[in-house]
Parts: C-alpha cells; sequence; structure tokens
C-alpha cells in the first residue's frame, strides 16, 4: 500500500503550499521549521502536550450518536465528533497549546494571533494566561461587531484584541496584520496561526497537532460500532478541523472524506467563500500557492459567509491537494441551509454547534438521506455555537 | 548591457549615488501616474519603483496599502500599469524602471505573458516581494531569456550562506531592507545598515540599494554615503497622500529635489 507521505522538505504538496514570503520572514520561518523538526517526535514534548490535551482541554472529545436526527432524516446513522465540549468551545485549542509549548521552549515572551470567528484568539488567549505569555489578536473590525462575545472573553484573559480596518476588515486582513506584527517583532514573538495555512511549516504543523481528532475518532469508532464511518464530513474554512479528522484516514480504504466549504448566498451569486467547490484559480496568497479567490487582475476578492470562520478567500494547500489527488470531496452549503441545520440540531439533540460546524451538518443531513440506515456519517462538530447567538438572533429580528 | 547597469555605471563615474523613489501605480489616480514618473525623473531619479497595487500588500506598512487601497478603487491592475510603463518610454527610453509588486497578480497573467509585455512596455527590472529564490526559479529564468532584472530584498535577518544564494540569482542590484519590520516602519540604524552593506559587499559586485526606512533628506544623505541607491518610499507616499490636484506635483518635486541635494551632499 501506498503510504501519504506529505508535504516535501519544503513545505509542498504537489504544486501547492511552500514558503511565499518576503525575505524579513525567511529567517524566522527556518527557526521555526528547525525547531518543530526537533520537537514533532521528542517524547517529552509530546508528553507534555498530551498531559495538557486531556488535564486542560478535557480530551478525548467523545462521539455521539445523534439517534434522534439520524430518525428524523431517515438514513445513514449521524455521529458527532465533539470538538465543541473542549474548553473554549471549537478544536482551535488543540493547536494553540501546541504551538503555545513551542514558544516556550523557544524562549518568546510574546504570542501573536489573528483570528476571525474568535475562536483562535479566544484560544490562543487561554493558553496564554496559562503560560503568562503576552498575547495580542488582530480580529477584523468586520469580525469583531460580529463576535463581540468572544472579543471580551479575550480581553477578560488578558489579551489585547487590535481590531484591523484594512481591506475587507475579516480574517484575511487579520492574518495580513499579524505577518506585520511579526516581520517587525521577530525576536521576541511567536506567531500562532490558526489554521492550516500560512508559508510552511504552518499547514503542517497544524494538522499534525489537530491530527488527534481523527486518531481519537479512529479508536472510539472501533470501539463503539468495530468499524469506520462510510464517509466524514467536516467544514473547512482555513481547514485544520478538517485536517486534523481526515489525515488519520488518508491511507484508510472506503473512508469517504468530504470539507464543506461556505456557499454564502449561494455559488451563483458570487457572494461566497468556496475556493475548492467554485473552481477558483490557483494563486499565491499568505505565504502559501492554493487555490484563491481572485479577479482577474490577481486581486483577492471579498467573500462571504454568515459564518465569520469560514470567510476566506483561500484554502489550506493540503485540501488543494488532496482536492486534486481525488482523496478528499469538496462541496458548498449556503447560510440559509447551515441555518437550518443550526436550528434542527439544537431542538432535536440539544447541541448548540458553531454556525461553522452547522454547515457540516447540513451537508451531512443531504448525504444522510441518499445511504441506507446501517452506514455510517461522522461530523466533526468543530465548536459549539454560543458565540453566534448574537448572529442567530440578529437574524431573527430580535435584540437579545 | 541593462540600463540599470548601465545607470549604475555611469553614476559611479561621476561618483554619485543613485536616488530611487517609489510610488503605487494609480495613486492617487491613474490620470496621475506618468506625469508623476515624469516629475521624479524631471528633479533627479535615477531610476523609479513602480509599485504594482495588490489587495494583501504583506510586507508594506499602512502608507504604502493605503496607496494600493487608493489605486485599487480606479481598477488599477497589472495590465494597466504595464501600459503606462509603455506610455512613459515614449518620452523617456533611458530612465530605469522597476516594478515591486506580489507574486499574485504575475500569476494571474501568467509568467510568459507578464514577461513578454514587461518586455515590451520596457520594464527593466523586477522585484517580487513574496517570491524568495526558492519559489521562483522558472520565473527568474523567463526574466532573464527576456533581458528583464531579478531584483531580490536582504534583510537585516538574512543569514551569510542565504545572502550567497540570493546575490547568485539577482542582477542589476541588491536592494537591502534596513529594518526589522514593514516599509514605512521605525527609524534605521545607520551603523548597523553600514556594516550590513559591508558584508554584503564583500559577496557580490551588484550595486547595493537601501530602503524601507529613509524618512527624510537626512536619512538619505547618510544612507547615500554607505550604499549605492537610496531608495525612498513611504515618505515619497505620504506626500502624494498630503497633497491635492493643485499641489500635488509641486510638492513631489520639492521633495525630490530636497532629496537630491542631500544626496548629492554625501
Ligand atoms: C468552530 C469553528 N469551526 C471551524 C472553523 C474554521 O476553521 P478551520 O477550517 O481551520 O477548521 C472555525 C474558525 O474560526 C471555528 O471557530
Amino acid at each position: 500500500m501506498q503510504v501519504y507521505d506529505m508535504p516535501d522538505a519544503r513545505g509542498h504538496f504537489g504544486q501547492f503550499g511552500g514558503v511565499f514570503v518576503a525575505e524579513t520572514l525567511v529567517e524566522a520561518l527556518e527557526e521555526l521549521r528547525l525547531m518543530y523538526e526537533k520537537y514533532r517526535h521528542d517524547p517529552e514534548f509530546l508528553a507534555e502536550f498530551a498531559y495538557d490535551l486531556k488535564h486542560f482541554v478535557g480530551r478525548p472529545s467523545p462521539i455521539y450518536h445523534a439517534k434522534r436526527l439520524s430518525d428524523k432524516i431517515g438514513g445513514a446513522q449521524i455521529y458527532l465528533k465533539r470538538e465543541d465540549l473542549n474548553h473554549t468551545g471549537a478544536h482551535k485549542v488543540n493547536n494553540t497549546i501546541g504551538q503555545a509549548l513551542l514558544a516556550k521552549r523557544m524562549g518568546k515572551p510574546r504570542v501573536i494571533a489573528e483570528t476571525g470567528a474568535g475562536q483562535h484568539g479566544v484560544a490562543t488567549a487561554t493558553i496564554a494566561a496559562r503560560l503568562g505569555l503576552e498575547c495580542v489578536v488582530y480580529m477584523g473590525a468586520e469580525d469583531v461587531k460580529r463576535q463581540a462575545p468572544n472579543v471580551f472573553r479575550m480581553k477578560l484573559l488578558g489579551a489585547t484584541v487590535v481590531p484591523v480596518e484594512s481591506g475587507s476588515k475579516t480574517l484575511k486582513d487579520a492574518l495580513n496584520e499579524a505577518m506585520r506584527d511579526w516581520v517587525t517583532n521577530i525576536s521576541d514573538t511567536f506567531y500562532i496561526i490558526g489554521t492550516v495555512a500560512g508559508p510552511h511549516p504552518y499547514p503542517m504543523m497544524v494538522r499534525d497537532f489537530q491530527s488527534v481528532i481523527g486518531i481519537e475518532a479512529k479508536d472510539q469508532m472501533i470501539e463503539m460500532l468495530g468499524r469506520q464511518p462510510d464517509a466524514i464530513v467536516a467544514c473547512v474554512g482555513g481547514g485544520s478541523n478538517a485536517m486534523g479528522i481526515f489525515y488519520p484516514y488518508i491511507d484508510v480504504p472506503n473512508v469517504r472524506l468530504i470539507g464543506v466549504e461556505a456557499a454564502g448566498h449561494g455559488l451563483e451569486t458570487g457572494m461566497h467563500a468556496a475556493p475548492l467547490t467554485a473552481n477558483s484559480p490557483v494563486g499565491v496568497l499568505h505565504g502559501n500557492r492554493t487555490y484563491l479567490m481572485q479577479d482577474a487582475d490577481g486581486n483577492i476578492i471579498e467573500t462571504h459567509s454568515v459564518s465569520a470562520g469560514l470567510d476566506y478567500p483561500g484554502v489550506g494547500p493540503e485540501h488543494a491537494w488532496l482536492k486534486d489527488i481525488k482523496r478528499a470531496e469538496y462541496v458548498a452549503i449556503t447560510d440559509d441551509e447551515a441555518m437550518a441545520a443550526f436550528h434542527q440540531l439544537c431542538r432535536t439533540e440539544g447541541i448548540i454547534p458553531a454556525l461553522e460546524s452547522s454547515h457540516a451538518l447540513a451537508y451531512a443531513e443531504k448525504l444522510a438521506k441518499t445511504m441506507p440506515k446501517d452506514q455510517v456519517i461522522l461530523v466533526n462538530l468543530s465548536g459549539r455555537g454560543d458565540k453566534d447567538i448574537n448572529t442567530v438572533a440578529k437574524l431573527a429580528n430580535i435584540t437579545l | 548591457m541593462s540600463r540599470i547597469q548601465s545607470t549604475f555605471d555611469t553614476l559611479k563615474s561621476q561618483h554619485k549615488k543613485a536616488l530611487v523613489p517609489y510610488i503605487t501605480a494609480g495613486d492617487p489616480h491613474p490620470k496621475w501616474t506618468v506625469e508623476l514618473m515624469h516629475t521624479l525623473v524631471k528633479h533627479g531619479a535615477d531610476m523609479i519603483e513602480l509599485g504594482v497595487p495588490f489587495s494583501d500588500p504583506m510586507a508594506d506598512g499602512p502608507v504604502i496599502q493605503r496607496a494600493s487601497e487608493r489605486a485599487l478603487v480606479h481598477k488599477m491592475g497589472l495590465r494597466k500599469v504595464l501600459e503606462m510603463v509603455g506610455e512613459f518610454r515614449k518620452t523617456d527610453a533611458h530612465t530605469p524602471i522597476v516594478l515591486m509588486g506580489y507574486a499574485n497578480p504575475i500569476e494571474a497573467m501568467g509568467i510568459a505573458q507578464f514577461t513578454q509585455l514587461s518586455k515590451q512596455m520596457g520594464v527593466d527590472g523586477v522585484l517580487t516581494v513574496d517570491y524568495p529564490p526558492e519559489e521562483c526559479g522558472a520565473f527568474n529564468q523567463a526574466l532573464s531569456a527576456a533581458g528583464i532584472d531579478s531584483i531580490f530584498l536582504l534583510s537585516p535577518t538574512t543569514e551569510p550562506a542565504r545572502t550567497d544564494l540570493i546575490a547568485q540569482q539577482a542582477t542589476g542590484f541588491l536592494y537591502y531592507v534596513s529594518l526589522k519590520g514593514v516599509t514605512g516602519a521605525a527609524n534605521l540604524d545607520i551603523e548597523e545598515v553600514k556594516k550590513r552593506v559591508a558584508e554584503i559587499k564583500t559577496k557580490t559586485h551588484l550595486p547595493i540599494g537601501v530602503g524601507f526606512g529613509v524618512k527624510d533628506a537626512a536619512t538619505a544623505k547618510s544612507v547615500a554615503a554607505i550604499a549605492d541607491a537610496v531608495v525612498v518610499g513611504s515618505r515619497m507616499v505620504l506626500t502624494i497622500e498630503a497633497s491635492n490636484e493643485d499641489n500635488l506635483i509641486e510638492n513631489v518635486s520639492k521633495l525630490m529635489q530636497e532629496l537630491r541635494t542631500a544626496i548629492d551632499a554625501s
């Protein structure tokens, strides 16, 4: 059997990935690459990481059979990998702990992060508080408005939140601004990127830290059902929760891997955040080569999604690769479909999902209808929806 | 011989240093760009760095990002930038033009078409900020085949072995980024720059330009004393930003005269 072994030494997944940054960042990335090489298989580092995941995050996260939901839909059985039950409420914390432990070993007293929905910012602020690191989070001004509760949480945790007013004032602009901070403060600062994007080694490193999700799921499915699922469904913004659950399954035959992008108002309207599904051209942004939503001049176009965490014009380079080699499939779900799935899960299972995760749920429901009752779909429930209640209320014209 | 090389050769024989202003094409409005370029030359520019607007200029500070945003309002894309160079060339056949920008607009146009159009319009050098030498082999070959210089950045954190690698691939001149940070950031440390430029000089015969922190005539003067070219970016753009239609050309001319005088006095 062929063993999946990506990326190459310079971070390429076929034509995707790589290190496309200004010379001012090259040495910092090289330092990070060497440190990560040193620690990624280091027993002491891995033990400390595992300890924190267990005692601080509360892992392993359970897998839950959404029986009432499955019955209601009347097709394949839907199981949920409950990343929403993690400390801080999403999968993001798995990665921030890994990177913060690395920052500590590198002797960097200051961490910075970009955030869209605020979940990665909260997770970074949380671990920074625990390790006594200074923390600055860049967040698009538009997202600061949409995700007010998370902004306040970050402040409670002692972080400084910097609203980014440039460009489209969303996640991509926050990432630009964090990069600028990093080049300016390279000697004392560690940049904790929140998804499987950015220049090498970030896509690989974030995937590795998040792959605890899939590693656990593989054991849990055997324990619960004595077999692996027929399909795994996860939402894709940059793609970290999806890579986390996909990666340990890449070499497992007969498990479909399905990434769900945000179709926003609909792919045909152009107001979406689905570069893979919409067949966007290949380009270079934020340090890597990937599929990118852009205009004819190569400028990045504004994206739209009801969920801030999926509102990103690119996608992690490994997803671009998995699409090209046809190991994973990519589909898109509109704002309205995601909202319907959100309400459905609230009322049938007593779980309030994140709007990001609701995209994965919505597709799983569609797919389940086409599959027999004895088949199994595992959905990565990447986060809880408490952060989204303002958005949901606003859509229903309710003032809280 | 390339226009860039002959410009540096001539300056050297006259014991002068190059003044290289940067402006973003299309800022404050596309109708001004060609006239601004001629104004820069009239008041002492030896070479022009012309920025290609990009939606996500990660290596630039807020000043140059705002210039990009002003230009993009008018849909100022790479194709139009190249047309402007062609327009400029109609009346100026000797001042070298270096395009400075990001990889994505070039890839969107396609490397073959970009190099062909650049050559046709009279571009002399290309600095692609987010194309480190490891990632741009094919692009460099295409530029070289078209007789266009590949300009690379060196930073305060670039290790000696990497300086060798970059110096091998670079043609025209090398651009030393004089501070840790983005364009227009804090003040540069002239002693540190002096030391680094001297080190780089032991590894290459290419002229060395210094930029990213040249904020005024005094800094330009001290940089001119230690480098072959002084690049002035954010300061130019700030002047453009602060001007209106009536005083734009006058203000830019005045700034250029100050810089030229300071550099020639070094
Ligand atoms: C709950 C949740 N799910 C998913 C995402 C999307 O990120 P990724 O695609 O990296 O998993 C986010 C991002 O903020 C999130 O908060």
